[in-house]
């Protein structure tokens, strides 16, 4: 796929979040060369800052950092589930990415939260209600976007669970009663319940035992090949990142310290903390 | 007890002071404004405790004026207690007439039903309302509820439905199912049976409701378009009685009360009483009329 500059799908600029309340130095005081993402002089907490980056279409970008680094804080900010403290983010599908998808109201928000993207996170309670079977999880989801047919929207359910390989018959059991890798894979379904163009994953199979990790993985690769969906992977875990993602950003104390093709930054890794990373990876 | 000798009349005309009877009368206005929008209100102390009835009552003597007839009824019936106590309360405080007439009412406090008998422009309709946030069962915090209201996000109520549907085959809401008020806001009808509900749509008469325990009034205004929540394929339906029949007049197109003999036997009765006596005295009866019941009655032609 070409890339030039004008066929971005996501493009996000001077993301920041701060918590606490900055003064003009704050930002000039925190980041990977202080060591700390904790301002001196007001004690206000960078989560995460000034983070630039374009996203293509159908592509995977992954996010790497140690716990901390603020990588999960970005996937929560893009999908509105925290109020960014600074920049925009602007998404191709959503009038032709003319807005800041950031400043709109809630209820747009909530429109492109459940037409052009999807989120699962690495514990399942936080995507999933788990008062509601995982085929009302999924229903949820469809709602959400207008789908008004109890039918329909069960066709489309076991379709999408028989997609992600959970057993159709439990479609109407709580997800309580699933495994884990189970719980995950049902969190995946429902977030690409309406086949969004963005997807964000973010630490997705931390938690899972290994053979369920390879197949979690297995499926993301599949969906992403099928359907060709744009990923954005949060992980600590670089085998993941290896083994999903086209491009990666590295992250410490807040702000991107590199980023770049993926084998290449496995292959070569400049910044001493992505060297760092990359040598204590088993 | 140091006796008031100061005023002929020892509490204001309907009890509540004025001032707090304009406080209600501007929220009523504003509910009436906003179809099915909870309005916040004072929720005064009465001489019955919150959740007895007050939310209605508080409605009640606000809005009634001298010539006003005075209707109340309990799940239908004129007798019960809690409908003649308070029948007899509004009465003292106000020296309305009261009846039985459901026609001759120009105001009507109901516990957990509509009269059977079609309601006219003359009338207001008045709701004791025990929960009146519709979203409670799905979402705990009420600044969530609000804020989902704000916004229009009924997802959660509509998974509630599907899930019961998927659980149970149907949608289990026995009383109280959550109606969409003007197409815009999802609404607690006070738990009257799903047989009324259709009865709300399009009425002639002013709703009114009161929740005095959770301090919120909303209303119906007249000719206001009012839809149960129902799926495309998956449809709202009223209670089904064309098994039974009412022992007394054999008439099945009301809504049916449960009894049971003293010899053990179950018997069905028309629950509204005025209603009842009007059929069993032959008076002239113009009941509601509604899609489900107009449906009904072609089907037995």
């Amino acid at each position: 796929m070409s890339r030039n500059d004008d066929n971005w799908l996501l493009r996000v600029r001077n993301l920041t979040k701060i918590y606490g309340e900055p003064n003009d130095k704050t930002l000039s005081l925190t980041g990977p060369l202080f060591n700390s993402n904790i301002c001196p002089e007001t004690d206000s907490i960078v989560a995460c800052a000034e983070i630039d980056f374009d996203l293509y279409p159908g592509e995977v970008l992954g996010i790497v950092g140690e716990s901390g680094s603020g990588k999960s804080t970005v996937v929560k900010l893009l999908y509105f589930d925290m109020e960014k403290t600074l920049g925009g983010a602007w998404l191709r599908p959503y009038t032709n990415g003319l807005s800041n998808i950031l400043e709109e109201s809630n209820q747009k928000k909530r429109f492109i939260r459940n037409n052009l993207m999807g989120m699962v996170y690495q514990n399942p309670r936080d995507g999933l209600n788990f008062r509601f079977s995982s085929g009302g999880n999924i229903a949820e989801k469809l709602i959400m976007a207008g789908q008004m047919h109890v039918g329909d929207i069960r066709a489309r359910a076991s379709d999408l669970l028989n997609k992600t390989e959970v057993p159709v018959q439990r479609m109407d059991d709580r997800p309580s009663s699933f495994s884990g890798g189970m719980q995950q894979r049902v969190q995946i379904s429902k977030a690409i319940a309406n086949n969004p163009p963005l997807l964000f994953l973010d630490e997705v199979t931390t938690g899972l035992d290994v053979s369920v990790q390879a197949r979690v993985l297995d499926l993301i690769r599949e969906l992403q090949q099928d359907l060709g969906i744009a990923m954005i992977v949060v992980s600590h875990d670089l085998s993941v990142i290896r083994m999903l993602t086209d491009r990666t950003l590295v992250m410490k104390d807040g702000r991107i310290v590199e980023s770049g093709l993926t084998d290449q930054i496995l292959q070569d890794p400049q910044h001493a903390y992505s060297q760092l990373l990359v040598s204590s990876l088993l | 007890m140091v006796e008031n000798k100061k005023y002929v009349n020892k509490y204001n005309f309907a009890f509540i002071d004025e001032a707090t009877k304009k406080e209600i009368r501007r929220k009523l206005l504003k509910a009436v404004a906003i179809p099915g929008y909870q309005v916040p209100y004072s929720s005064p102390e009465m001489p019955i405790s919150r959740g007895w009835g007050t939310g209605g009552l508080h409605v009640t003597l606000a809005v009634i004026g001298k010539a006003d007839v005075f209707k109340i009824i309990d799940q239908g019936s004129d007798a019960s207690v809690n409908a003649c106590n308070l029948r007899e309360f509004v009465h003292m405080m106000t020296n309305c007439k009261t009846t039985y007439d459901t026609t001759e009412a120009t105001l009507i406090q109901t516990r957990h039903r509509i009269v059977e008998e079609e309601l006219n422009e003359n009338q207001i309709y008045i709701y004791q309302v025990p929960q009146p946030e519709p979203l409670r069962s799905v979402e705990r915090y009420e600044n969530k509820t609000r804020q989902m209201h704000g916004e229009a996000d009924y997802a959660k109520m509509w998974v509630s439905l599907y899930e019961s549907f998927v659980r149970h085959g149907d949608i289990m809401f026995g009383a109280g199912y959550p109606v969409k008020v003007n197409d815009r806001y999802v609404m607690a009808p006070s738990p009257i049976p799903k047989w009324d509900i259709p009865n709300i749509n399009d009425s002639k008469a002013l709703h009114l409701f009161g929740a005095g325990r959770e301090k919120r009034l909303y209303a119906v205004p007249p000719y206001t378009k009012v839809e149960p929540l129902e799926f495309e394929d998956v449809k709202f339906h009223p209670e089904d009685f064309s098994s039974y029949e009412c022992f007394k007049t054999g008439y099945n197109k009301a809504y049916l009360d449960e009894l049971y003999f003293d010899d053990g036997s179950k018997h069905y009765v028309i629950n509204d009483s005025n209603f009842l006596d009007k059929m069993v005295g032959h008076a002239p009866l113009n009941q509601h009329s509604n899609k489900y019941l107009d449906k009904l009655k072609h089907e037995q032609e």
